[in-house]
């Protein structure tokens, strides 16, 4: 069975927690220790990212965080190659979140298949909305990839049920209106939007975009997401400890574990 | 050629065009289609855009009859004159037609992109004019090289945000605009200057601008009594080159000629000459791309032109052959500037430069007297500058060879 279907079975719900990693930041040899220090620390699942040049639904975060990774040398080959670095270490779910024209260029098939190979799980393409798909879901059903699409909070009801039907591994519900970036505050607006989105369905759902503290996240959790994705509040340390590799190591570390304990102690 | 209907909405992938928007662009985009397809038919609606395209605008614009670069080629050589539209560019014919619709949608912000200027100013008009505050996305680059366009966007009551990400030209403001759009979907009308992007902007924009073919087909007839053999305009996004070619599209007999950025002939913004399929800016349709997909950057002497895409109508048109399309290179477009203002009194925007530059280099071939329409799709006020500090392979003012 697809690995993000075992995690997020409604038997199993206690709210998986997924960081989110730009896939080559700041290099690719430390983005791999970064990423294996998330998993140490008890991170469920990851979402993994392919440096895109123009990445519209990003913020300036994750903008420069992809920036790092291309210079760095982190093309979509590189990309593929550190998930299968990740896959051998590791039994965690593994889902890519991409621009289309990555995949396009590949070539739909081509680039499941390298996917699915190199040990993915999942794939979103974050400009291709739930029924604008065309090729792309028979081509990640037929190499074991389950679909992930976005839905958002200006999305009406019937559209939503929809996306939550047609996402096998899991749907990603925007938090906030607005590019990815971290928050202060969680918006009563991403609270509605959580409850208005278990309401539709018992099917899997995880929220990301501007979720930025382990509070947020737990909070999100408990108000009954299957799942929550926290990405620019990461890579914001990875971006502020520029070359000290050790002080962002040691500050993802506490972050993933500050989450862990917290929805430990809410569990309780 | 069919062109786009509603159904093709509904449709995925598998032919050019589309919507590959993240899903809080949804809402937005369907909420604007379907106010486009209850207005397009609208009586009422026509007659507001009519009476300002006239009243306001100045529409028709001339079609002029050049003798002398006709004795240059010997042809033909008609230019269509939306220098002379009000702000000096084609641009105003989209804006007034989207900021009509944004009014009667009842939006109560405005937002562009721009790159030479011209349309950040004709959405700084159309946000005057019908009363919705504004704001402009600009590259830091463009706003550099066209700032006196800034100053009139300013001028006419918008704020101007300036744009650092990437190259910091059009593509970048693009971008920025789109994450503005995610973010206040709600209260914000897109209005996108070219006929490019996710649907419905490029049948919409193609809508508006059709508006140049069919009064250009109709002076063709006056004038000559009978069609042109060719239609040539340049091509950035390309909403100047459809509207001219669309009212021709059925008249097989009529060439359509698109002249892209050559730029210096390694940096350019060649996409249907030199790029490659691809899905960006919401529209599957011709990129500057690599190998694995990453979109490159884009140059051109032309601000309006210097874009790594087109819009999708003219990638179908590429394929199919319908049309076909050249590059022409900076210092061949400034020549052609040069040439135009010499000879005709008429200063050219140095991205229709580029189409008289191409009719200059084909008109040769053609038969003599056959009929050569170019669409001059601004005047070259915002270009002096540029023209002045020009530095590419030939420095300053052509010799015209007579």
């Amino acid at each position: 069975m697809n690995r993000f279907v075992t995690l997020l079975q409604p038997s199993q719900r206690r709210g998986a927690f997924m960081p989110f990693f730009m896939l080559g930041d700041p290099t690719p040899a430390r983005s791999l220790e970064l990423i294996r220090a998330a998993l140490d620390e008890g991170a469920d699942a990851l979402e993994l990212g392919i440096p895109f040049s123009d990445p519209i639904a990003d913020g300036k975060v994750i903008q420069a965080s992809a920036q790092r990774a291309a210079r760095a040398g982190a093309d979509v080959r590189v990309c593929l190659d550190l998930v299968a670095e990740i896959r051998r270490f590791s039994d965690a779910p593994l889902g890519l979140l991409v621009y289309y024209n990555l995949i396009h260029r590949r070539g739909v098939e081509a680039f499941c298949q390298d996917a699915a190979a190199a040990g993915a799980d999942a794939l979103l393409a974050a400009d291709v909305p739930f029924d604008r798909a065309g090729e792309l879901p028979a081509a990640m059903e037929a190499n074991g990839l389950g679909s992930v699409y976005l839905c958002s909070q200006n999305t009406p009801d019937d559209r939503a049920a929809r996306i939550l039907q047609a996402s096998t591994a899991f749907t990603y519900a925007v938090g906030v209106m607005g590019t990815t970036g971290a928050r202060e505050d969680l918006a009563p607006a991403t609270r509605e939007f959580v409850l208005r989105l278990r309401r539709l369905s018992p099917r899997p759902f995880v929220v990301g975009f501007g979720v930025s503290r382990p509070e947020h996240a737990v909070e999100i959790l408990r108000l009954g997401a299957d799942g929550v994705i926290v990405g620019s509040a990461l890579i914001r340390m990875i971006e502020r400890h520029g070359e000290d590799h050790a002080a962002a190591m040691r500050d993802i570390r506490a972050f993933v574990g500050a989450v862990k304990s917290a929805r430990t102690a809410c569990q309780d | 050629m069919r062109m786009h209907d509603a159904s093709d909405f509904e449709r995925g992938v598998g032919r050019f065009g589309g919507q590959y928007v993240p899903e809080p662009l949804v809402a937005p985009l369907t909420e604007i289609r379907r106010a486009f397809l209850r207005f397009r038919n609208d009586a009422g609606f026509h007659e507001k855009l009519e009476h300002l395209l006239r009243h306001y605008a100045g529409r028709p614009t001339p079609l002029y009859f050049s003798p002398k670069l006709s004795a240059r080629t010997g042809c033909r050589i008609y230019l269509k004159r939306e220098d002379l539209l009000h702000l000096g560019a084609h641009k105003t014919n989209n804006t007034l037609g989207q900021g009509l619709l944004a009014h009667m949608m009842g939006k109560r912000r405005l937002i562009a992109e721009t790159g030479a200027g011209q349309h950040g100013v004709a959405t700084a008009m159309a946000g005057a004019l019908f009363g919705i505050p504004t704001e402009i996305f600009m590259g830091a680059v463009d706003i550099e090289r066209q700032a006196m366009n800034v100053f009139r966007m300013k001028l006419m009551g918008a704020t101007v945000h300036p744009v650092t990400s990437g190259s910091a030209t059009l593509k970048d403001a693009i971008n920025e605009a789109l994450r503005d759009w995610i973010a206040r979907a709600e209260d914000t009308y897109y209005l996108f200057g070219t006929a490019a992007g996710p649907e419905p902007f490029p049948e919409m924009v193609t809508h508006f601008q059709s508006v140049i073919g069919r009064e250009a087909r109709t002076q063709i007839l006056e004038a000559e009594g009978r069609l042109p053999h060719t239609v040539v305009a340049c091509v950035g996004g390309g909403s100047n080159a459809i509207g001219a070619f669309h009212a021709f599209l059925d008249d097989a007999d009529v060439q359509l000629i698109g002249a892209e950025a050559g730029g210096d002939g390694t940096k350019h913004g060649a996409s249907l000459s030199a790029g490659l399929p691809g899905v960006f800016h919401g529209m599957h349709s011709y990129f500057l791309q690599d190998k694995d997909g990453q979109i490159a950057e884009a140059h051109s002497i032309a601000a309006g032109l210097d874009y790594p895409g087109v819009g999708p109508l003219h990638s179908e048109l590429h394929q199919s052959g319908r049309a076909r399309y050249f590059p022409v290179r900076d210092s061949e477009a400034l020549e052609a500037f040069h040439l135009l203002a010499r000879e005709d009194g008429i200063l050219p925007a140095l991205e229709s430069a580029h189409a008289i530059a191409l009719t200059l280099q084909m008109g040769k071939e053609l038969p003599s007297n056959a009929i050569v329409l170019v669409n001059l799709s601004g005047r070259g006020d915002k270009d002096l500058h540029t023209v002045l500090e020009w530095k590419g392979d030939r420095v300053g003012v052509m010799p015209i060879q007579k």
